[in-house]
């Protein structure tokens, strides 16, 4: 129990220094603008990888309508700020639950489809989703919503994945995030166990949503503007690109991908269509050299760098 | 009543082109058990073969049509061979994941070597409209020559599938890999043949849409992909005829949507009709469920 | 008492009947036996059991209830399962594997998870505890943390028993447990199985073709042919049944010596 609040104290006292020194740079512009906007934005890709990892990865339910998510989290959050005037982290939380709503209203019908089948129609719900901002003039139907008050700064973003992060890490180490992994493993199996796989896909799901929704509430009050465009498939592509890089049920994988993306995105920013040559690439060589990912379903951690840790304190019993 | 067969006419012309894309789809799911997510860039290809040898080699209608069905062919095959094969004993996520990657590479690729600007497609045949019953029904020669090619081709899919040995070989790999491996069926030889004969339809559809709608551009195989694949999955995924009457369906229910709705639902109507299916029949329209054994 | 009973289940799976007029009575605490060739309909009597498929008429009745048609609900009502092809959670560690199955029994909420409250703490920890022990009884301990699919073939039969118990059963099925296995380990399994039983004090059922541990092991033995339950009877009475030989030789040699040599089925 000591050892544990220790651990816990040394983890918020470096994460609290990362935090610290890449605030220091910027307020005193060693970084600039240009740094700060792709800072923020490698913030809310972790998010969204780690989110929609959860769901992919952990869960094994392929989704690809993660970008369906973001928008809904994106338009509520600009509404509560924007049309109705009421604070950020109000609409921060209003993002999250509608995209989490949206998550439970979508994955009860489609969880019951596996693979490919599961993959497309989450697409369709997404593109849904959109056709229907699309069509709704009071979020400014195809020219989206624009002069959204940007409330999202580094401080925002660092706490929001932080968060993000611990969550998802402690419901994957809980006993119903491993009923999650067991779905993955063996559908069967895993109800055979007593795990009513529709519930936990569904919350995997919802779980997974609300993050990407928060992600999205992020994003709308980074830019200025949104439109439906921003979030077709293309993005959802985008955040799967992470994950499977990273690997599929790698939590700190997604993190060190989706890093590494938002580099190579702000480094070919003027060249949209070479970057998504490097992305489908990537995807390819991954798949047919490195299936697993960079980390595949391990973990990084300092601990097992430094090997001082004692890896079996978890495990101790009698 | 006039608009209605208008449209009528104008969403089976459309639902030709996506009976012929679905094809390749429904073709490739019943042998391999994978959405080619890229096949509809095969068809964007096939468009602008189709283009580059009437616009610059002044090829005439049939000898272009040869052409991009050729060059779709090749490059399906090839897709296959590098990016698939490696992988078909893995899961299919890994495979499905691969083709989103083709896909991408393929729309971007033919953005930085295309560029992105729309092209416009030469007139191969200058638009005449016939009339018919008091000019209840008008039809343009270019809507003649669609029906025409995907007639041709529909059948010729038929003859090839039900009366060549090559045909009776994607008959059985599609029942039972194994069993046909077993019976000496060349499972590697009938998958690439799946695939260039699902290429090459994609090909003819992408020549007519250019024919049609006098446009392509390096992202239009995104769309049609999709609705193509829709139009597969709503005959009953892996079932030929399936993927004919799922497409003539599409294009005339998309047809009716935008004559008489809003073109801007057009997207989410197809994919609202993709969704319906999945979770009321998802075995389609001609499908048989069979049960998973535990 | 009888724990479960099975009243005349029949099921059809389009047009062909798996499964015709089925009656099964388990006494708690027996040890029975399901026994006959391939394809006879006995793992489709377990998928009726744990509700993987619908009786299409019939009744199964465990301790009292009906059983339900959502096979997590019925292991909640203390129905646990092996299967005929080992379905682990291959990727997982063998700690998980049963720690996965503890589950049902989970001490602390989804909020305690998300902030690993004091309840997450003491509710994981119990949860080592108990699979640690259960691991123990296995001889498994000692690859708590391995990964499942590297456990050689006869633990991974173990480690699904295990599994299995640790969601703590009332009637536990098995399904060909000593498939594969060679005499040594058949010879272990069935200490195995009598230990558990006395220890955990549950109700067996098993599937097996290797007649030497049926009879070995079973006080009550039902013979099933073509989805239909054909004798049913202690060893002794079994192995004299002419028609449970007919079943399994031909009608031309009713030999009892001859099914005892049966292993393996067809």
């Amino acid at each position: 129990m000591k050892q544990i609040l220790k651990n816990r104290l040394l983890i918020f006292i470096g994460l609290f220094a990362i935090y610290g020194i890449i605030q220091i740079l910027l307020s005193t512009n060693i970084l600039n603008d240009y740094y700060e906007i792709n800072i923020v934005l490698m913030g809310i890709n972790i998010i969204l990888a780690v989110s929609l990892n959860l769901i992919n990865g952990f869960t094994g339910q392929f989704s690809l309508g993660h970008a369906g998510f973001m928008s809904i989290g994106a338009y509520t959050s600009a509404i509560i700020t924007y049309k109705l005037g009421l604070s950020f982290p109000l609409a921060l939380l209003v993002g999250g639950i509608s995209a989490g709503i949206a998550g439970i209203l979508i994955g009860i019908p489609s969880l019951r489809l596996k693979g490919d089948y599961l993959a497309i129609t989450t697409l369709g719900f997404g593109e849904i989703i959109r056709v229907i901002f699309l069509n709704t003039e009071y979020v400014g139907g195809a020219s989206g919503l624009s002069g959204i008050p940007k409330y999202t700064n580094w401080t925002w973003v660092f706490w929001m994945a932080v968060i993000t992060v611990v969550l998802i890490r402690n419901f994957i180490n809980s006993s119903y995030g491993r009923c999650c992994v067991a779905i993955r493993e063996d559908e069967t199996a895993a109800e055979s166990m007593g795990i009513n796989t529709t519930f936990y896909k569904t919350l995997a799901f919802t779980i997974g949503a609300f993050f990407a929704g928060i992600g999205g509430a992020l994003y709308a009050h980074n830019f200025y503007i949104i439109q439906p465009e921003t979030f077709n498939f293309m993005k959802s592509f985008d955040i799967l690109t992470m994950v499977v890089l990273g690997g599929l049920g790698s939590i700190t994988g997604s993190i060190l991908s989706a890093i590494f993306l938002t580099f190579v995105y702000a480094v070919l920013q003027d060249y949209a269509a070479l970057r998504m040559v490097i992305y489908s690439l990537l995807l390819i060589i991954v798949m047919l050299f490195r299936p697993e990912g960079l980390m595949g379903t391990r973990e990084f951690s300092l601990k097992k760098l430094f090997k001082k840790g004692d890896e079996s304190s978890e495990f101790t019993v009698n | 009543m006039k608009t209605f067969i208008e449209q009528l006419i104008n969403g089976l012309s459309l639902g030709s082109i996506y009976a012929l894309i679905a094809l390749g789809y429904t073709m490739v799911y019943g042998i391999m058990k994978l959405i080619n997510f890229a096949h509809g860039d095969i068809y964007m290809v096939g468009a602008f073969t189709g283009f580059f040898a009437s616009t610059y080699l002044h090829l005439g209608f049939v000898p272009s049509l040869l052409l991009a069905m050729l060059v779709s062919l090749i490059l399906g095959v090839t897709i296959e061979r590098v990016a698939y094969r490696p992988l078909r004993d893995k899961s299919k996520i890994s495979i499905l994941i691969t083709a989103i990657g083709v896909s991408l590479l393929l729309e971007n690729g033919g953005i930085i070597l295309l560029s992105p600007q729309v092209r416009t497609y030469p007139q191969i045949f200058k638009q005449h409209m016939y009339s018919f019953f008091n000019g209840i029904i008008t039809i343009s020669n270019q809507q003649i020559v669609i029906f025409v090619v995907s007639i041709i081709m529909m059948v010729g899919l038929q003859l090839i599938i039900y009366k060549t040995k090559i045909g009776k070989a994607m008959r059985a790999v599609s029942t039972d890999p194994d069993a046909a491996k077993l019976m000496g069926v060349n499972v590697d030889r009938t998958v690439s043949f799946t695939f260039a004969i699902g290429s090459a339809l994609a090909a003819v559809a992408g020549v007519l849409v250019g024919i049609y709608y006098n446009s392509i551009d390096p992202l239009m195989g995104i769309m049609p992909g999709l609705k193509a694949f829709i139009a597969a999955v709503l005959g009953g995924i892996g079932i030929i005829p399936g993927a004919m009457v799922g497409g003539l369906l599409m294009g005339v229910i998309e047809a009716l949507v935008s004559g008489y709705g809003s073109s801007l639902y057009r997207d989410g109507v197809s994919f609202a009709i993709l969704i319906i299916i999945l979770l009321i029949k998802p075995t389609g329209l001609f499908g048989k469920n069979v049960r998973e054994k535990v | 008492m009888s724990l479960l009973s099975i009243k005349d289940v029949s099921i059809d799976f389009g047009g062909i009947k798996a499964l015709i007029d089925v009656n099964i009575e388990l006494e708690k605490g027996s040890l029975t036996g399901l026994i006959g060739p391939n394809g006879a309909g006995k793992s489709t009597v377990f998928n009726i059991i744990t509700g993987i498929y619908k009786p299409t008429s019939g009744k199964v009745i465990f301790d009292g209830k009906n059983v339900s048609t959502k096979p997590y609900n019925n292991t909640k009502l203390g129905i646990a399962r092996t299967f005929q092809n080992i379905r682990l959670f291959k990727n997982l560690t063998v700690l998980d594997n049963v720690k996965i199955a503890e589950h049902i029994h989970v001490q602390y909420g989804l909020l305690s998870s998300f902030i690993q409250h004091k309840k997450y703490l003491d509710g994981e920890k119990s949860q080592n505890i108990e699979a640690m022990n259960l691991l123990k009884i296995f001889n498994l301990d000692k690859h708590a943390l391995n990964l499942a699919k590297n456990l050689p073939y006869g633990e991974q039969r173990r480690l699904e028993i295990a599994r299995a118990l640790a969601t703590k059963p009332k009637l536990l099925l098995l399904d060909e447990p000593a498939a594969g296995m060679n005499p040594q380990e058949t010879k272990e399994l069935t200490d195995t199985i009598r230990f558990i039983r006395d220890k955990f004090d549950i109700t067996i059922l098993l599937i097996e073709h290797d007649m030497s541990l049926v009879m070995d092991l079973c006080e009550d033995i039902y013979v099933m042919n073509y989805g239909k339950i054909i004798a049913h009877g202690t060893p002794d009475e079994i192995k004299r049944n002419p028609e449970v030989i007919a079943a399994y030789l031909g009608e031309e040699s009713p030999d009892e010596s001859e099914i005892l040599s049966i292993e393996g089925g067809a």
